[in-house]
């Protein structure tokens, strides 16, 4: 074997290949403590046990889907402490309010700021009186008022570092062009294939020779913004950011956007006044049409949502299955499963980073299109 | 009586699921006819495969 030859490469390789399982240390350590609890209960009520366990896995994977004000890395259930560190929280009521999230003690007690009093609710900010009293409205939410949230959140650093990593690795590749005779060096080399990817297999072939440099730039951005979060969303840190609907909203009306903005007469003639087909029939696919240009960026995201939603929640129950079963061969057929599926989550972070750039370009590509004479007379 | 929305959306799960199963399938038969066009074969079965997953989704998710 190649590998063989190399332990050194082999054994990192095998690290980086098991740092998915660690993401999922905290459901780990906090189902400890609930098998124990559950070991006492069950001597008592052999009934009891599984809605307990289920219930705190589902509490656990929902608390994991929503972005949090506060970044908790692990929490110790017998002494109720956190460990991780508390985020900015910038609230725009009657002017802004700046303070820490450890004011709010995760949710459990009330924050008070210059005399105004907030209350974390399944991390939604409401302002209450000093009793905290939230007043529930007719479909179950809270009908206290909510003031305007511009928190840095965890999603917000999670994009913050993607940010900031993707504007270091990728300047230092640019630089290093100049630098050595038009040859990239060091990590750079690794990413120049894909950057060459996206131009050759997803640009070129979908926007056409004559126009895809202008949208090189964004093509490049969302792709390895996506791939980076997907990644991310991996790693142990628990960041769910694709799998958050607000971010995918944006990346969707950015490509909206620019599909609107860059299009020719062509483009629009489709949608208004269809060629080559009879008059009446011209009214009726109007509308469709038009309805199309917004259905399309909203499939786009759907897609990268749902996906990456779904592929957290089956990996989450999957290790949560593990604690359910109890017993030596659920544990070890449910970490392996946990393992194949790790694998194919890296595939489909590639997978969808790929689609969104590719479906985009199509788009694009749509906008773009030169008249076809022929096409008009058949 | 009254079909539950989660029955719906059971169906059409159902019915993306025939779908992509019928377009990777295709796309099998395409390689091994024409292993040298795989390459476009694969792109256009994951654009087309892509849009349908985007329904089942949909439906899961007004369910």
């Amino acid at each position: 074997m190649v590998i063989s030859n190399k332990p050194l490469r082999f054994i990192i390789a095998t690290l980086v290949a098991c740092l998915p399982l660690i993401s999922f240390a905290n459901p780990e350590m906090d189902s400890v403590k609930v098998k124990t609890e559950v070991a006492h209960e069950s001597a008592e009520a052999a009934h009891a046990e599984p809605t307990d366990v289920k219930s705190k896995i589902k509490e656990f994977i929902n608390h994991h889907l929503l972005d949090s004000h506060d970044f908790t890395l692990s929490v110790n259930e017998e002494t109720g402490e956190h460990y991780g560190v508390s985020l900015p929280i910038i609230l725009w009521d009657n002017g802004l309010q700046v303070f820490l999230s450890s004011k709010f003690h995760h949710g459990e007690e009330i924050a008070e700021h210059n005399g105004n009093y907030y209350v974390l609710h399944h991390e939604k900010i409401y302002k209450t009186q000093a009793d905290g009293e939230l007043t529930e409205g007719e479909n179950g939410f809270p009908t206290n008022v909510r003031p305007i949230d511009f928190s840095i959140t965890k999603s917000v650093i999670g994009i913050m570092l993607v940010s900031l990593f993707m504007f270091l690795l990728f300047g230092s590749l640019a630089k290093s062009y100049s630098k050595n005779n038009g040859i990239a060096s060091g990590v750079g080399r690794v990413f120049e294939p894909l950057v060459l990817y996206v131009r050759d297999e997803i640009a070129i072939p979908n926007i056409g020779e004559k126009n895809y440099k202008k949208y090189m730039s964004y093509l490049l951005t969302i792709f390895f913004f996506i791939l980076f979060l997907n990644i991310l969303g991996l790693m142990p840190l628990g960041f769910n950011v694709t799998g958050n609907i607000a971010i995918t909203v944006s990346l969707a009306i950015l490509t909206y956007i620019i599909t609107t903005l860059t299009a020719n007469k062509n483009y629009w003639g489709h949608i208004f006044w269809m060629p080559g087909v009879p008059t009446p029939m011209k009214f009726i696919l109007a509308p469709i049409e038009l309805l199309g240009t917004i259905i399309k960026p909203f499939s786009l995201m759907i897609r990268l949502y749902a996906n990456m939603l779904a592929g957290h929640v089956v990996l989450m129950s999957i290790i949560g299955l593990m604690f359910i079963f109890k017993s030596w061969i659920g544990s070890t057929l449910s970490f392996g499963l946990a393992f194949a599926l790790s694998i194919l989550e890296i595939l489909v972070a590639f997978l969808q980073a790929y689609i969104f750039t590719m479906l985009s370009a199509l788009y694009f590509g749509a906008g773009n299109e030169e008249h076809h004479h022929d096409e008009a007379h058949h | 009586m009254q079909i539950p929305t989660i029955v719906g959306a059971g169906l059409i799960v159902i019915g993306a699921g025939l779908g992509i199963g019928r377009i990777g399938g295709s796309a099998m038969d395409a390689i091994a006819r024409q292993p040298e066009a795989s390459g476009k074969i694969q792109t256009a079965m994951l654009i087309a495969a892509a849009l349908i997953e985007g329904i089942g989704f949909a439906a899961l998710f007004a369910s």
